[in-house]
């Protein structure tokens, strides 16, 4: 083989290498593309049946309800116009309150109700979940200071 | 009074920075030796004075000056004195000025330490340094003055974020920064290279140790953040792909890449248009994460809308910073020029493979860290990006590259493989895979393809850098220190590989609703909630469990998980109750009260994970080993005297 050859070669490998991974890394990209919406947009039918997805807004307060003893809860999600009732099992969030943002990933159940698989809430204490600001159809309580 | 002296010497600050630009790039151009001193005198002045500034924010912390906004947001009269120290670099302003102080800081040792370079390159290299301390203090004058009053002043503070109060996280952004910062150094370097147009084997050599102390910061960072996300957030999860997290991870790859290219331009005089590139990308990279994390544009765009000055001023200053070195590149890599070729089998074209692999992981990183912003912004929907995306674009570059990382050890420069090597990596790569079918087998009872690969490759990395040392004795050939650093490194590197496979293989976590006296099991150990009781701290009270921990009727040990409300209101903590072991990490979260006297626990089995921070700890320490080397100090002796001849006006 001529160094030429060779040199042609390699550069074909390369590039049929990086064409692969390409294709690879896209499919994975596809496949993993979290949504969001808010109980408006989930009620009117946005939200993908049999895909998860990520629903967020405030959990109405006085909405949280504990199977006694067990790790199943329930509450209500609400952007102030609709709302989603919310199932899950497992601890909750630090973070996790009544009248406070949150972000619950999952997918459709029964009966209109939301089974998540986990629940989310961010590091800071103030912090509401920006996709949550910004679903909701009310204006945010002003905050104090930063 | 403090406060307003803080924020005069950052105006005396960004006036010096000024004139340490001007004066190293006017008097480089001119040849006048007099300007460049002048620009090192303003290098001394800047220091000084955000130090000054640093100091009187650290004093009104310490003070508790609840007339101050920023720290009357950050801190409580009832913090402890190390987290009020800590709270300086709790949130955006602060942080900014501790970024300041840290390249301040490695602009005056790079002073100090390259009286042997050529003189005018060395002002240009304090002349770009200048550049960036512009950006940053005009950034924090204009938007984000961490000394703005607030009238009138607050009777109590709002306190840090619990969460931040912990030694590993108020340590962390220090040390991250170190390694964000250094980049700088390199950058600086980059970019004065291309403006004189050349580039030869003394420059390479006199970056070498100043990257590799960035790097092995950054790599300590990032440990440190990974393991407080461990015990801290009581998720137990080591690494999330959280953006917080890539943006750190993104510069350390560039810079993993960077020191691996350097080496070959120092040697070989080869990959040099390359090796800027990565050096420009690195600290691109490491202003990105900045600029994200603590923007709050990360979080969501509209942070910007909040408050555009601050969004405008940043997308101005990565253009600028980011544009102008690579326009700079454009311009000038051509005539860097690399003469020499090189075999496939030699240790250049391994350099090249992990040069590739390091990159292609990075971008595809960058796309997925980035993605949702682009949407968020063009209003295309509210998208993120899963980690099972970020793990096989990670995974897929890093198999290979640990495969022929274990070979490109012993390659020679520029020759192919030696034969008797060849034979003796053949028995190492054999006994890899044998042994990690038999740890699978045998510790875990399970041999599945993607955990045997995993062991093998750790295993394959270990033996194959030991193979390094042993050989040089051997031979009795001597072991030099950066050598003896890269060993260390890259058998850290297989260290966290078998960490990583083993709790990503075999990690058991589970909820569980337990009543006092009820037990659960997992993995093999029984985990029984013995008692309960009431716990005090300085600014806080909260609950903390007994867990006892049995295995086969044997007590293994007592978890004592706790549940915490700071006095400061908020938010109840959870804080992870974790018995260390060897092979082992047993970890109990204890959540909330679920009625009928039970309570919810998070309990988890961890395999090998501490060796995944053990081995980022070897990886950092081959780092310091490297940077060391006596290799540096000697022959920057002799750029000196040439540079002494050069620099004679």
């Amino acid at each position: 083989m001529t160094p030429r050859r060779k040199r042609l070669l390699a550069v074909l490998g390369i590039l049929a290498g990086v064409g692969a991974a390409a294709a690879l890394a896209m499919l994975a990209f596809e496949d993993n593309l979290l949504y969001f919406y808010n109980p408006s947009q989930v009620l009117a039918g946005d939200a993908p049946d049999g895909r998860t997805f990520r629903i967020g807004g405030m959990v109405t307060a006085g909405s949280l309800q504990r199977t006694d003893g067990t790790l199943e809860v329930r509450f209500v999600v609400t952007d102030y116009r609709n709302s989603v009732p919310v199932r899950y099992e497992g601890l909750l969030p630090d973070l996790f309150r009544e009248g406070q943002g949150v972000i619950a990933h999952g997918r459709m159940g029964e009966g209109g109700e939301f089974v998540a698989d986990e629940v989310l809430a961010k590091h800071d204490e103030n912090y509401m979940p920006p996709e949550v600001a910004e679903s909701l159809h009310e204006p945010q309580p002003a905050r104090v200071a930063e | 009074m403090i406060p307003e002296l803080g924020h005069f010497a950052l105006i005396l600050a960004l006036l010096l920075s000024m004139a340490q630009s001007a004066f190293s790039f006017g008097g480089a151009a001119r040849g006048s030796a007099a300007w460049m001193a002048a620009g090192r005198s303003a290098v001394v002045g800047q220091f000084v004075f955000v130090a000054v500034a640093f100091g009187a924010l650290a004093w009104s912390f310490v003070e508790r000056d609840f007339s101050v906004l920023y720290v009357a947001s950050n801190s409580h009269s009832e913090l402890p004195l190390f987290y009020r120290i800590a709270a300086v670099w709790g949130a955006h302003e602060g942080s900014l000025l501790l970024w300041s102080l840290i390249l301040a800081g490695w602009t005056l040792a790079v002073t100090g330490a390259s009286r042997s370079l050529d003189a005018p390159f060395r002002s240009r290299v304090l002349g770009f340094l200048g550049l960036i301390s512009i950006g940053f203090e005009l950034f924090m004058l204009a938007t984000s003055n961490p000394f703005a009053r607030l009238m009138p002043a607050a009777a109590e503070g709002l306190d840090l974020n619990p969460l931040l109060q912990d030694f590993a996280l108020a340590v962390h952004p220090p040390i991250l920064y170190f390694g964000y910062v250094g980049f700088a150094v390199a950058f600086a370097f980059a970019c004065a290279t291309l403006l004189e147009g050349r580039l030869d084997a003394a420059w390479a050599r006199w970056t070498r140790p100043w990257t590799l102390t960035a790097w092995l910061f950054l790599t300590i960072g990032i440990a440190l953040g990974s393991w407080w996300a461990y015990y801290e957030l009581g998720w137990g999860g080591w690494w999330f792909w959280d953006p917080v997290e890539n943006a750190s991870f993104m510069p350390w790859l560039a810079g993993t890449a960077l020191i691996h290219s350097l080496a070959v331009t120092e040697k070989r005089g080869l990959f040099k248009s390359w090796t800027l590139l990565l050096a420009i990308s690195a600290f691109s990279l490491s202003l990105l994460g900045t600029f994200l994390v603590r923007s709050g544009v990360l979080i969501s765009v509209h942070a910007f809308a909040t408050d555009p000055a601050r969004g405008i001023f940043i997308l101005a200053f990565l253009t600028v910073v980011i544009g102008g070195a690579l326009l700079m590149y454009a311009w000038r890599a051509p005539r860097l020029k690399s003469v020499a070729g090189f075999e496939a089998t030699s240790r250049e074209s391994f350099v090249l493979f992990n040069n590739a692999f390091l990159v292609a992981a990075l971008s595809l990183i960058l796309l997925g860290t980035l993605y949702p912003l682009f949407m968020d912004a063009l209003k295309l929907g509210k998208v993120s990006v899963g980690p099972p995306y970020f793990n096989l674009v990670f995974l897929v570059p890093m198999l290979p590259l640990l495969a022929l990382l274990g070979v490109g050890m012993h390659a020679a420069w520029k020759r192919g493989l030696l034969g008797t090597l060849r034979k003796r990596l053949y028995a190492i790569a054999g006994a890899s895979v044998a042994v990690s079918i038999i740890v699978g087998a045998a510790a875990y009872g399970a041999v599945r393809p993607m955990t045997t690969i995993g062991f093998a490759l750790a295993i394959w990395v270990m033996l194959s850098a030991l193979l390094v040392p042993l050989a040089r004795l051997r031979g009795r050939q001597p072991l030099p220190a950066a050598t003896l650093g890269m060993v260390i490194a890259h058998f850290g590197v297989g260290l966290a590989t078998l960490g990583i496979t083993g709790v990503e293989s075999f990690k058991v976590e589970k909820d569980f609703a337990l009543g006092i006296g009820d037990a659960a099991s997992i993995a093999g150990y029984d985990f029984r909630f013995a008692a309960l009781r009431d716990v005090r701290g300085p600014n806080y009270v909260g609950v903390e469990a007994d867990v006892v921990v049995s295995r086969g009727g044997e007590p293994v040990t007592m978890l004592k998980p706790q549940k915490r409300r700071y006095n400061s209101g908020g938010n109840p903590l959870s804080e992870a109750g974790i018995e260390v072991g060897a092979t082992r990490d047993l970890f109990a979260a204890l959540g909330d009260e679920l009625g009928q006297g039970r309570w919810s626990l998070r309990l988890q089995y961890k395999p090998l994970i501490r060796y995944i921070w053990l081995g980022a700890i070897l990886v950092a320490l081959g780092g310091l080993v490297a940077a060391l080397d006596r290799r540096y100090r000697l022959r920057a002796t002799a750029v000196a005297r040439h540079g002494t001849v050069s620099a004679a006006p």
